[in-house]
């Protein structure tokens, strides 16, 4: 399974981190800082993988924003990469273009979109169109329409 | 009052902030009103003031006031506020917090609410944090989930699923009615997450396991599936560069990796399907290449045929070669796991390999060097180490030691010739001296003690060295003993192998007086290069140097130098008549081959004051006929036969005494707890028991290590014995006894050991993973460490007994001391 996930910046100021295994304050505090030193460390041209502790980091940048993924030992590397690339598509196809403040100023909405991808350090959804279609919906929810109308149309 | 700022708006305003304090300053403003607000149970504002706090949150400043607010929101019947409450609450609760308790009501009505984005906001969280209270209140309301025809909420139901096992195992039984069906669907999500459930539960459960390989007949289930998406066309919705779902590609492989593990049937059923996953996957991009990776991890894990397996090591091969760094890595990781099982195979891309140790990526060059010291035989030694002493002079630091210290072991097996091997310890000395690790001293001085015939070269060699660079102390430590033990060979030019030096004893003085006095020196160094002078005194003609030398030295501000220096004049003085004797040349010591308990073969009674590095030493237990020794000693020269140290008449710690010979030779007295009875009395009885003791290297009393209990809890118990390997007296041999003193067997017992990163690790296969239950029968394992100074280690015990499984760590700090000196 997934450990942990973190978006940050390259001055370390954290954008979005998710826990998959509970922690306290203070741990999950020490682990982002290990993590942002480690990261911002390693060289341009390294492979994105690393060891830490017993469980293995994957990580990547892309534009302004690093991020960090913690699999367990016997978990497949290069797929970790498939699952971060696939949840910057998703934040891509939602705010069109995503870029580090679309992230900053709409975190609620990067969680979101998260939650409905991984549950409890697992992918729930493998299609992007099924996602996008149920944070559209979500939306539409929120914004007081009438709930029937969207369930009929998403069911099945 | 106001309304709240939104919170686009607050998240703008802190941006401006310039400074940390300014910052702080606004939020500290921002969270009293917050709390004002929150005291007036203002329900309108609530969700805007909650997503505040979170943002504030993130930034790093505390928000546990806002942990009850979550609870409210979530128990709202607006949809935003639960959508906000609930990612408060995954955000700001834990287990930890009693508070959390309080959401198992609102999660249960959540579960049965109308509207199926509501559903999911509870699923999602419960399967996020839930704690075992809250798995065990709702696992019945998410196995009904389980069994909707809404895929939308099955999915998400299965990976709740799957929290609750992993929360509370025992569950595990209620969910296997629903399963029943699970992979017939179409939809992809839930076929995601069906397998990830599955994966859970047969990875868990033995029994599970075999249910579903024979009863459910998962394995053609699962292939069929597998087959209809590689063969299956474009499909929009799952296309990732032309590979149709490879998340759940590689979840399926995974799955059947735990089906195929040791049972013929299930793997023979899915030789075919990875055979064509192998061959027909795209590997132009990452996704095509994680498939494959997956696929090659199967095939070494279950009982495939012997031509899948060198498809899989060859599609590793190809990984090599790969120019995304990523590959590379994950290629050689894979290659180290299996070097062991397949090694014939991984040995045809040795080549590769050995490339790989000039990659500019740190990660690769690491397990290239890892992979490249698995690979060294007798075949290819000579070539391999030419590599890696290459590899030794140019890379960073941090490999050095971990390089020198593989070089030494490989060269310690495969030396075709004793000339190579101490040419090849010369290279590594000279190259990275300062690396070596300090234990690997005491090592080589045994192994040119033991290479007869090489001994002028090898003081040669080590004297010009000397004469290049004194900065490095292992080098300068090992030559300084080489040069006091061998000086009258080097003085005499007696070198075959090489044209030998001109060297005067007056220049060997010099180089080792300047050891003593050069800044470079450790205080270690400088008790070398001392005794070393002293040594001489034997075997060269002029003894006048020596003495002046040695007395300067006996007002060394030093303590150990002095008191080196105090004894050595004594033995010019008072018992000049010994000295001959004390300072012989040293016999060889013969290695043995087992690990068993080692023996001691003395040619003569001949001694030499171990002092040369007393705290490399285990402590020495003195067999009862030594005493005779002692008698020959002062007379002739007799052999005596091989003597077993496994009679010790001394108590252990009188072996530090017998080891510290200076400190039995101090005038005052000799060591406290000598027992008498073996000594004539008529011996200056310090004398006596420094020179019996013969305390040679570290060859001594592997046997005195006394076991110790590791770990004892529940009924399982677990011992460790100690041996110390030879011919490698820095690898410590570790066996475990497992023991089960409960009413059941305790079985799928795996042992897992972790050790600090400065050790090497290797564990072998056990005797069995059944530990009979009321110790009818042991498990035993062997465990090696390389280097285990100060040895501590981290346990991780698995069993299952009486059908649930049992995990437990430990940490093991109660090494006794010999096992580690």
């Amino acid at each position: 399974m997934m450990r942990f996930l973190l978006l940050f910046s390259r001055q370390g100021k954290l954008r979005l981190q998710k826990w998959f295994t509970p922690m306290t304050e203070r741990e999950k505090k020490k682990i982002t800082r290990d993590m942002t030193t480690m990261v911002l460390s390693r060289q341009p041209r390294s492979c994105n993988f690393l060891h830490w502790k017993d469980l293995k980091i994957i990580y990547k940048r892309y534009a302004s924003l690093y991020f960090c993924l913690a699999i367990d030992n016997q978990e497949n590397e290069l797929i970790a990469l498939e699952v971060i690339q696939r949840y910057v598509e998703l934040l891509d196809k939602y705010f069109g273009n995503v870029c580090e403040l679309d992230i900053i100023f709409n975190f609620e909405k990067a969680y979101f979109i998260l939650d409905e991808f991984l549950i409890g350090g697992e992918i729930q959804e493998t299609s992007k169109q099924m996602v996008n279609r149920s944070i559209e919906a979500s939306d539409m929810l929120q914004e007081g329409d009438s709930s029937e109308w969207f369930e009929v149309e998403l069911f099945g | 009052m106001p309304a709240p700022i939104r919170l686009r708006e607050l998240i703008r305003t802190i941006r401006t902030a310039r400074t940390q304090a300014e910052e702080r300053e606004m939020i500290q403003k921002e969270c009293a009103a917050i709390r004002s607000s929150f005291r007036e149970e203002d329900n309108t504002y609530r969700c805007r003031n909650v997503a505040k706090l979170l943002y504030m949150h993130m930034l790093g400043y505390p928000a546990h006031f806002g942990q009850l607010e979550c609870l409210k929101l979530i128990a709202s019947q607006k949809f935003t506020d639960k959508r906000i409450g609930y990612l408060g609450a995954m955000l700001l609760l834990d287990e930890r917090q009693d508070v959390h308790l309080l959401m198992t009501n609102c999660i249960k009505n959540d579960l049965n609410h109308s509207t199926q984005y509501v559903q999911g906001l509870a699923l999602c969280t419960l399967g996020c944090m839930g704690s075992s209270e809250m798995c065990r209140d709702l696992a019945g309301e998410v196995e009904k989930l389980l069994k909707t025809s809404n895929s939308y909420l099955r999915k998400k139901a299965a990976l709740c699923a799957v929290h609750v096992i992993r929360k509370v195992p025992e569950l595990m039984e209620m969910f296997l009615p629903a399963t029943k069906n699970l992979l017939s669907e179409k939809n992809h999500g839930v076929l995601h997450t069906s397998v990830v459930l599955l994966t859970e539960m047969c990875e868990r459960s033995p029994d599970m396991l075999s249910h579903f390989r024979k009863n459910e007949k998962l394995v053609p289930q699962l292939v069929r599936i597998l087959k209809n998406l590689i063969m299956s066309g474009y499909s929009p919705e799952h296309d990732v560069s032309g590979i149709s779902d490879p998340f759940l590609q590689v979840r399926i492989l995974r799955l059947l990796r735990i089906l195929g593990k040791s049972d013929d049937d299930s793997s023979e059923a899915m030789n075919d399907i990875l055979a064509q996953v192998a061959t027909n996957t795209e590997t132009s991009k990452n996704v095509g290449n994680a498939i494959l990776y997956e696929t090659v991890l199967t095939i070494m894990d279950i009982k495939s045929e012997s031509g899948l397996r060198v498809l899989a090591i060859n599609i590793l091969g190809r990984f090599l070669l790969n120019n995304d760094k990523n590959i590379r890595y994950v290629a050689l990781t894979s290659l180290l796991k299996t070097v062991q099982t397949d090694h014939n195979a991984v040995q045809r891309h040795r080549s590769t390999i050995v490339d790989c140790l000039k990659d500019l990526d740190v990660s690769i060059k690491r397990r290239a060097m890892e992979l490249s010291f698995a690979l060294v035989n007798g075949n290819n030694i000579r070539g391999m180490m030419k590599e890696l002493l290459y590899f030794l002079d140019s890379c960073d630091p941090e490999f050095k030691a971990d390089c020198a210290s593989g070089v030494f072991l490989a060269a310690e097996k495969y030396a075709p010739s004793k000339r190579w091997h101490i040419d090849t310890i010369m290279r590594v000395l000279t190259t990275a001296g300062s690396y070596v690790r300090d234990d690997s001293v005491p090592n080589l001085i045994q192994l040119i003690t033991n290479s007869v015939e090489m001994h002028a070269y090898t003081v040669q060699r080590l004297y010009k060295a000397l004469l290049d660079d004194i900065s490095q102390q292992p080098l300068v430590q090992v030559a300084s003993w080489c040069i006091g033990e061998y000086g009258d060979l080097l003085v005499s030019g007696q070198c075959e192998e090489e044209e030998p030096i001109q060297v005067t004893e007056d220049e060997v003085l010099d180089v080792l007086e300047g050891l003593l006095v050069s800044n470079l020196s450790t205080p270690v160094t400088r008790g070398y290069s001392l005794t070393a002078i002293m040594k001489l005194s034997t075997r060269f003609s002029g003894v006048n140097r020596i003495k002046k030398v040695v007395s300067i030295y006996g007002s060394s501000i030093d303590v150990e130098l002095q008191q080196r220096a105090v004894e050595y004049n004594a033995l010019f003085k008072k018992y000049d008549h010994m000295r001959p004797a004390l300072l012989e040349r040293m016999p060889i010591m013969e290695k043995t081959a087992t690990n068993g308990p080692t023996e001691i073969v003395q040619t003569n009674g001949e001694t030499e004051p171990s002092v040369v590095e007393p705290k490399h030493l285990p402590p020495v237990t003195q067999p009862a006929n030594q005493a005779n020794d002692l008698l020959d000693l002062l007379g002739g020269n007799d052999v005596v036969p091989v003597i077993q140290t496994t009679m010790p008449t001394k108590p252990a710690s009188a072996g530090g005494e017998l080891l510290d010979l200076l400190g039995d030779l101090s005038l005052s007295g000799g060591p406290a707890t000598a027992p008498a009875s073996s000594v004539p009395t008529s011996q200056p009885s310090f004398l006596l028991d420094g020179l019996s003791s013969q305390p040679l290297f570290n060859d001594i009393a592997a046997a005195a290590i006394p076991p110790m209990t590791a770990y004892n809890k529940n009924g399982l118990k677990i011992d460790f014995t100690f041996e110390r390997a030879n011919p490698n007296p820095n690898v410590a041999v570790i066996t475990i006894h497992a023991s089960n003193s409960t009413e059941a067997d305790m079985t799928e017992f795996v042992f897992q050991a972790a050790v600090p990163k400065t050790f090497q690790l290797q564990l072998l296969s056990p005797s069995s993973n059944v530990v009979p239950a009321l110790n009818q029968g042991t498990v035993t394992q062997v465990i090696r460490v390389l280097n285990p100074q100060k040895l501590r280690m981290r346990i991780k015990l698995t069993y299952t007994l009486k059908g649930s499984p049992v995990q437990d760590l430990a940490e093991v700090n109660n090494f006794p001391a010999q096992s580690w000196q």
